[in-house]
């Protein structure tokens, strides 16, 4: 009897999860978030199952990568570009009753930027000189100098507003003033979201939300074959597409990330130091059977540090064609007629190991012995990032607008250029959009043909998601999976 | 029997202090700063350094070391540095799906291997005993990981009858969690009754060609009721070592199969607390198995006593 009991009271917890899970969805994911703090951590995985879910900042990224309003309904700038004024929106209230306010935003961007600060984009609020609530609803922000990107800057999920009363839990029990409220987490399985009835906007139209975490790409192909999940977000094993494409079941979404991937080049290492060098190797590299190769035709070509969807884009991508015999001319003309022996570094991810083996090849037609070791990303930001240790690596730089980086001589593939990097000083205080847009075109081009890397391809986003299942991102303009808009059709 | 006890824990307590420092130095040594993994790519020199410094990663190797040991003494496994929190609730969590998956895992191994063992070395050398070691063998050389992917191919993809993996929670009812971990269990089932049939048919034919068997046998006894009551229990002492060491396998060597069906168990807990740096948890989820090891070879040595008389008086 005891049994019976048991056995029916199941029945009832499983035909009742079916009845909701019409309204229901569960997205895989193949990271699990380390902690639920995303203004101090790196992991992407934070910002996919909380960015605009559960935590808001003043500004947003619409799914076009466009900055808009979000807690902040809208703002005014001084003529001379350094006071924000921001109007926050009325009658929001955190996930646990409490008010936001202009105290909140006050506490938030000072805890980011202060000194004991653990934010891993610290440097987006290095401009800030003073954080200031006039009222309740009314937040002056003050800055050092004018400062184009600070709007965009503010929408990034390091950014977000949190609470000071929640503080201390975030890590474990994130409160913010989403249209979904975080529930449970169950490490290494799972977290749930439920719908947030109290929220100032647009109520999200899923009663909740599921993110199950699932690393292994044969694991992700059978969960969603067998339907236990109903989108996965950034599918990891790129080889089943085509199954996916031709089952009515699904579709798959290919979209654009914010992630160049590079081959980065140790500019200070012999004989990378030589441009000649870095320009043999770019012209080696055949970037179309990489991208057919390794990504399985999924990913744009690219010539620069910028990505192919941005409206200030220039196609550089003629400075470094594929050209094997011009390769080996400009290695005779650097001093290395026979070629040279080098080290490639590669982290985990699969554009890098998969992309490693066919570069080496093509590196070997013209004459370079690159010596492939795998590391784990622990070892390799010690040995590549932060100890100099490589000749080349490959890396996908996924933070959006990232072309300041060439500007930073400690950076690891070590590029050290005066004119790029006042270029940049220019840039930051420029506000101005046709003169913010020729300057980053200037910056792509001194960078393409200083042949800094060797720039292979902007990485795809490809998600498989259920038919019947309408709002889920295709692009990544940042690292989120946006449930606000996404509802079933039947 | 005391005696044989008070020795025994010492020897264990020795290799736990052993343990502990090769596990510290070996983690310790491994390049990879838990903060600067955290922080990725952008993060400043300021802001790694106060990480370091809220992980409490500035202090010596020593200080670190005997703080931890302290720790564990008081049973304080500490905290995770990317979860941050208690490392002995995230072990909790993880051993209510890695203890039943390995029991479970382990009865359908005697389940099988009893048995198959038992029938093939009473029919040694018939059509039956060849059958039942080619099966074995098969068994052994089948790779763990594919035959879940063809399971769950069968019965998660084409039949329905099992979810591709994952873990519903105790909370969503016994039978529904039990479900979920049936096909991981057989999985990991499968090489370990075929290792443990073999061990048992082979312990047996050693026992049966001894002269106490002959000596039963001249006494009258079938040789069915020598096997069941001579023959067995001498045959149990090489079947309980490999069923220790099996069991100490099953708990934290199932990455792979946690792998396969997304299982949140302890193996692949450590598999993402190593890929993170969360040094903390590494090193106490290792010493933890490590001590489960060495305790369930202690109760096999005193089940070894149990079943051999002669083992107690000896030590």
């Amino acid at each position: 009897m005891k049994h019976l009991i048991m056995a029916t009271s199941v029945v009832a917890v499983l035909s009742s999860a079916n009845a909701v899970s019409a309204r229901d969805v569960t997205i895989g994911l193949q990271l699990e978030p380390p902690h639920l703090d995303p203004t101090s951590a790196a992991a992407g995985a934070i910002d996919q199952v909380l960015y605009s879910n559960v935590l808001e900042g003043l500004t947003r990224f619409s799914s076009d990568g466009s900055v808009v309003p979000g807690l902040a309904e809208s703002w005014e700038v001084s003529e001379d570009g350094v006071i924000y004024t921001f109007a926050l929106r009325d009658g929001v209230t955190f996930h646990d009753g409490t008010s936001f306010e202009a105290a909140d935003v006050v506490f938030s961007l000072d805890r980011a930027r202060g000194a004991d600060s653990t934010n891993a984009q610290k440097g987006l609020f290095a401009n800030i000189a003073g954080v200031q609530a006039t009222d309740s609803q009314t937040v002056v922000i003050t800055l050092d100098q004018p400062q184009g990107a600070f709007l965009f800057n503010l929408a990034w999920g390091d950014a977000v507003i949190v609470a000071p009363e929640s503080i201390d839990d975030i890590k474990s029990t994130p409160i913010g003033t989403g249209a979904f409220r975080f529930e449970d987490w169950k490490q290494g399985d799972s977290i749930r979201l439920t719908r947030n009835d109290d929220y100032w906007g647009t109520p999200a139209q899923l009663d909740g939300a599921t993110f199950k975490f699932i690393s292994d790409p044969t694991a992700a192909f059978a969960a969603m074959m067998a339907e236990d999940i109903d989108a996965f977000y950034s599918y990891p094993a790129p080889e089943n597409l085509a199954q996916f494409e031709a089952d009515p079941r699904f579709t798959v979404l290919a979209g654009n990330t914010e992630g160049e991937t590079i081959m980065a080049m140790n500019n200070k290492l012999p004989p990378f130091d030589n441009k000649l060098v870095r320009q043999a190797v770019s012209h080696a590299i055949d970037r179309a059977a990489i991208i057919d190769g390794a990504m399985f035709g999924y990913g744009t070509p690219i010539g620069s540090h910028f990505a192919p969807h941005n409206p200030a884009y220039v196609d550089l991508t003629g400075n470094s064609a594929y050209d094997p015999e011009k390769a080996k001319s400009l290695l005779t003309e650097a001093g290395y007629p026979n070629g040279f022996s080098t080290t490639l570094k590669l982290p985990p991810p699969s554009y890098a190991r998969r992309g490693g083996e066919i570069i080496a090849a093509q590196l070997r037609a013209v004459g370079i012995e690159a010596e492939i070791s795998n590391l784990e990303w622990a070892q390799w930001l010690e040995q590549a990032f932060k100890g100099y240790d490589f000749g080349l690596t490959i890396v996908s730089h996924t933070e959006p607008m990232d072309i300041g980086i060439y500007a930073r001589p400690g950076y690891y593939f070590q590029y050290d250029n005066i004119d790029f990097q006042k270029l940049m000083t220019e840039f930051e205080v420029e506000n101005d959009p046709d003169k913010r847009t020729a300057i980053l075109q200037e910056a792509q081009t001194i960078i393409s043909e200083d042949y800094v890397n060797a720039y292979l391809f902007q990485l795809a986003l490809t998600s498989v998601v259920n038919a019947k299942l309408q709002g889920i991102w295709a692009d990544a303009p940042t690292q989120a999976v946006d449930l606000t808009g996404v509802s079933w059709t039947d | 029997m005391l005696r044989y006890a008070v020795t025994r824990t010492g020897s264990l307590l020795l290799s736990l202090a052993v343990a502990s420092l090769v596990i510290f130095a070996a983690i310790e040594v491994v390049p990879g700063d838990p903060a600067a993994f955290m922080l990725g790519l952008n993060a400043q020199a300021d802001t790694v350094a106060a990480l370091r410094d809220e992980l409490g990663l500035n202090a010596s190797l020593a200080e670190r070391y005997f703080s931890w040991i302290l720790g564990l003494l008081k049973g304080d496994l500490g905290t995770s540095y990317t979860y941050r929190s208690p490392v002995s609730e995230i072990v909790a969590e993880r051993l209510v799906i890695s203890l039943p998956l390995a029991g479970y895992a382990l009865l359908l191994t005697m389940l099988v291997a009893f048995p198959a063992g038992i029938f093939a070395a009473s029919r040694r050398g018939s059509a039956a005993d060849v059958l039942v070691m080619g099966g074995t063998q098969l068994g052994v050389a089948i790779p763990n990981f594919w035959f879940a992917m063809i399971m769950v191919v069968i019965f998660a993809i084409n039949l329905r009858w099992f979810s591709a993996g994952g873990f519903p929670g105790w909370d969503a009812g016994f039978l529904a969690a039990m479900k979920a971990l049936t096909l991981p269990a057989i999985a990991l089932a499968l090489p370990q009754a075929s290792i443990l049939a073999r061990v048992m048919r082979s312990a047996l034919l050693d026992t049966l060609s001894s002269d106490y068997i002959r000596t039963a046998r001249a006494k009258g006894l079938t040789k069915g009721q020598a096997l069941r009551r001579h023959a067995l229990r001498n045959a149990m002492i090489p079947v309980l070592t490999i069923l220790g060491l099996q069991f100490s396998f099953l708990l934290a060597g199932a990455i792979i199969i946690e792998n396969v069906f997304f299982l949140p168990g302890l193996g692949r807990l450590i598999f993402q607390a190593i890929s993170q740096r969360d040094l903390i948890v590494v090193e106490s989820v290792v010493m933890l198995l490590v001590f489960a090891v060495i305790l369930v070879n202690f109760l096999v040595d005193l089940a070894y006593a149990w079943v051999d008389p002669r083992l107690r008086l000896r030590t």
